[in-house]
């Protein structure tokens, strides 16, 4: 009853969508507002549909109704409360079921919020995403259906991936998700604003919040994931160049440059038709990572050409959207109108050449991920593109990008100073130099390239605090001046310091864990210690245990440093009945920013148990530089100005007007 | 999203042999050998997984590729030759950085040419925008006839105005 209960309500979403997706635009072009409203309640009523098929599933998953095929595959009785829901989005149809329970959460969102938005841009902007809901919607309906019934219901589930058995699993999707198809609006307002073929700087002061939401759950969630991954594969990576997480970083880049250029149009009025053109590629390269995790073509071409219903679908799906917009671009792009002027050495050259470096970037990182793919094809031959290439063509190109990044927000608008610039960041590579001496001194001389790129980091970090020192007049004015003009500061420059800076942190986190990175493999036994990194490790003990739907192997190891004794490690292995698969679980122990990182092996016929120990210094910053980065987009988006929005002034005076 | 199909292909070479990649025994004597075995070896495609390095990897195939490339190093072979070797019974598919070839010549030379012909492209646009920008200036400075008399109009109406009270 429930499943059926919540197939209906998708097929009813659907149905909302398509109405969605064409009487606005008819109404927009007959100017009848009754008409063009539909959008508005159209969204919210698929925002609630949508909401019930997803509520529907879940409940299916929590009662364990294994009469429901994706639930008899992917849940088990005994599975925990927590693993149950987020077993919904662990497997391909809830993951498709969140997507677009999402997308419809952010249409109901430009619904419910969008009042100052001009009429005929909020019906084209909900049309297109009616659109896009629409052909997501038919997919799943058609190849993906999440509700489908065992006709002789089984007894007991076959249990969740074991590896997916995590508290990962509840925030990690969900956030990248959030950034995936928050896209989704700027890409809906892009083609909006081709299909009106009218564009100013109201347009990017609409479409900057939208994309800031998206950006901001997009880099925790890709933070999120390289943690999970770093702690739950069990070998200490977090970046994997993997095609999976390549998806995921490609929208990134291209989100990144659009929030740049996004401002520039909103203060100059300038690089209109180039903002239009990232908002379609940021999106484009978000239905891309779609394309690419949900069709199996990673797997291997031959496992796409085998079951290509999937595949084919979704490919469909990303050449009528890429293929449309980029057409009516092509088409409309010429009739937009070019703004403001600016010298190249100008806050807005900085942004351009921001610009250049990203997507730059984001090429490298498609033609990557796609040309063994499209090698494949078209040759036969398999080729293998993967750390090794990326970190000598993605890696370089951020070290002029990072020069460059501190001069950036010191420039003035139109024409720069960059000599008198140049002079204010005096502190700030002073500050890098001495970075690289000591990092240089303390390593003795090891590998050169570490302290230059910790010089680096700290160049950008400085820079940033640079920023807020010149504009506050610290150290110039007395404190209380300097006070007053810090809480006068915009909420958006903050923003841009704290994002910048988090940077510069994310980098040394890098740096260190990869240069200074220090390793113990080796077979243990009960009562022996190792020593790593000046600390003393013992393994005290090695018990087993009985999960709720595993068993485990827990090992205890004492940590001790100089003689005190810092922690207690307990790493463990556990084997899942059902799956009869393990994980491994590893133990961690931070040490300010740095971790200790424990993870199990095989256990020898002596008794003796292979274990990995690794001592990763400031390897937390790594994470701590995007949480940074999310922390200044959010200080951004509480800015005033992007609060009230452009068009505000008309509407005051009107809600003033009853109380004369 | 991404996180969990990876996760799907570790699991499956999880299964059957848990493992940690670099094991005990494999490790050689020499530590100088071993450190170059340990840098081959991230530049080494297991082939049964996905895009995992064989220093990464956890599948007997990787494991048995490790022992080769040790193998190789202590019967004195340089680091390409036992690349060289690698390549001649796997293929490049064994490389995670594939080598500069013509049928890799695009792959290499995107970024690159990107960045160059961006930065072109950028300098160019300045460059015609500046001078279309000074035309416009320089036409918009001088006011057609129409207009010259138009604001003598209106200088003669201020005037008379002024006069008037």
């Amino acid at each position: 009853m429930i499943a059926e209960a919540g197939h209906y309500a998708l097929v009813l979403a659907l149905a909302l969508a398509l109405i969605q997706s064409t009487v606005p635009i008819v109404g927009a072009q007959l100017r009848d507002p009754a008409l063009m409203n539909v959008a508005r309640s159209t969204a919210l009523a698929q925002l609630l549909f949508v909401g019930l098929s997803f509520m529907a599933l879940v409940t299916l998953h929590v009662q364990s109704d294994f009469s429901v095929a994706n639930v008899f595959e992917n849940s088990h009785s005994m599975k925990p409360l927590l693993y149950k829901i987020t077993g919904v989005w662990g497997n391909h149809e809830g993951s498709m079921l969140l997507w677009v329970s999402i997308l419809a959460l952010f249409g109901g969102l430009v619904a419910a919020f969008g009042n100052n938005l001009p009429l005929t841009l909020r019906a084209h902007v909900l049309a297109v995403q009616g659109w896009i809901a629409a052909a997501f919607y038919l997919f799943i309906l058609i190849t993906s259906n999440p509700f489908l019934r065992i006709a002789n219901p089984p007894i007991e589930g076959r249990d969740l991936n074991p590896v997916l058995q995590d508290i990962g699993l509840a925030v990690h999707p969900p956030m990248l998700y959030l950034g995936y198809v928050g896209f989704s609006i700027s890409f809906s307002f892009a083609v909006a604003a081709l299909i009106e073929g009218r564009i100013d700087a109201a347009w990017a002061r609409w479409v900057r919040p939208w994309t800031l939401v998206a950006w901001i759950f997009l880099t925790l969630g890709i933070a999120m994931g390289s943690y999970w991954a770093y702690y739950e594969l069990g070998w200490g990576g977090w970046w994997f160049w993997d095609p999976v997480e390549n998806a995921s970083l490609m929208p990134w880049l291209a989100g990144t440059a659009l929030l740049h250029s996004a401002v520039v149009m909103e203060k100059r009025n300038a690089l209109k038709v180039w903002t239009i053109l990232l908002a379609i590629l940021t999106f484009s390269l978000s239905l891309l990572g779609t394309f690419l995790v949900r069709s199996g073509v990673l797997t291997s071409v031959h496992a796409f050409a085998t079951d290509p219903t999937r595949g084919v679908f979704i490919l469909l799906i990303l050449c009528v959207f890429i293929g449309g917009s980029l057409a009516l671009y092509m088409w409309r792009a010429s009739a937009l109108k070019q703004g403001g002027l600016f010298a190249p050495i100008s806050r807005e050259g900085a942004l351009v050449l921001n610009n250049l470096f990203l997507t730059t970037a984001c090429a490298t990182v498609f033609i990557g991920t796609l040309y063994p793919l499209a090698l494949e094809v078209i040759t036969g031959d398999k080729i293998s593109v993967g750390a090794p290439f990326f970190n000598l063509t993605f890696g370089p190109l951020f070290v002029p990008l990072l020069l460059a990044l501190p001069f950036g927000p010191l420039l003035a608008w139109k024409r720069g100073d960059l000599a008198g610039v140049a002079q204010r960041l005096m502190a700030a590579g002073i500050a890098a130099l001495v970075a690289i001496a000591l990092v240089w001194a303390w390593t003795s001389g090891g590998a050169a390239l570490a302290p230059l790129a910790i010089g680096l980091a700290v160049f950008v970090i400085a820079g940033a605090v640079v920023d807020l020192v010149e504009r506050t007049s610290l150290f110039r004015a007395p404190f209380a001046t300097a006070w007053r003009r810090a809480r006068g500061l915009p909420r958006s420059t903050w923003g841009t310091a704290f994002a910048h800076a988090g940077v510069g942190v994310a980098l040394i986190g890098i740096v260190c864990e990869t240069t200074w990175n220090s390793e113990y493999i080796g077979t243990m036994k009960l009562n022996d210690v190792t020593k790593l990194a000046g600390y003393q490790l013992r393994l005290d003990d090695v018990t087993q245990k009985q999960g709720p739907n595993f068993r485990e192997m827990l090992a205890q190891f004492s940590i001790t440093e100089n003689g005190d004794k810092v922690g207690v490690l307990t790493p463990s292995k556990r084997t899942f009945t059902t799956r009869q698969s393990s994980t491994t679980e590893a133990a961690l122990l931070s040490r300010g920013a740095s971790q200790l990182y424990i993870s199990l092996g095989e256990t020898a016929a002596d008794g003796g148990i292979a274990v990995r120990i690794y001592h990763k210094p400031l390897v937390l910053l790594i994470w701590f530089g995007p949480i940074l980065m999310a922390f200044g987009g959010l200080l951004s988006l509480s800015d005033r100005r992007l609060r009230v929005g452009a068009p505000k002034p008309a509407k005051a005076p009107r809600a003033l007007q009853p109380a004369e | 999203m991404k996180r969990i199909i990876a996760s799907f292909v570790a699991i499956a070479l999880l299964i059957g042999a848990p493992a940690l990649a670099v094991q005990p025994d494999e490790i050689l004597a020499n530590p100088a050998q071993e450190s170059r075995a340990r840098e081959l070896s991230r530049e080494l495609r297991c082939m049964v997984c996905q895009n995992q390095s064989i220093d990464d990897s956890e599948a007997p195939l990787a494991r048995d590729l490790r022992l080769l490339v040790r193998e190789r190093i202590t019967a004195g072979d340089s680091n390409s030759q036992v690349m060289d070797f690698l390549v001649a019974r796997y293929g490049e598919f064994v490389l995670l950085k594939p080598r500069l070839e013509w049928r890799t010549l695009l792959l290499w030379a995107l970024t690159p040419l990107l960045l160059i012909g961006g930065g072109v492209a950028l300098w160019r646009n300045n460059r015609r925008r500046g001078a279309a920008d000074d035309d416009h200036n320089n036409s918009a400075l001088k006011l057609t006839a129409d207009e010259e008399a138009r604001i003598e109009q209106l200088l003669a109406a201020e005037t008379a105005d002024g006069k008037s009270p």
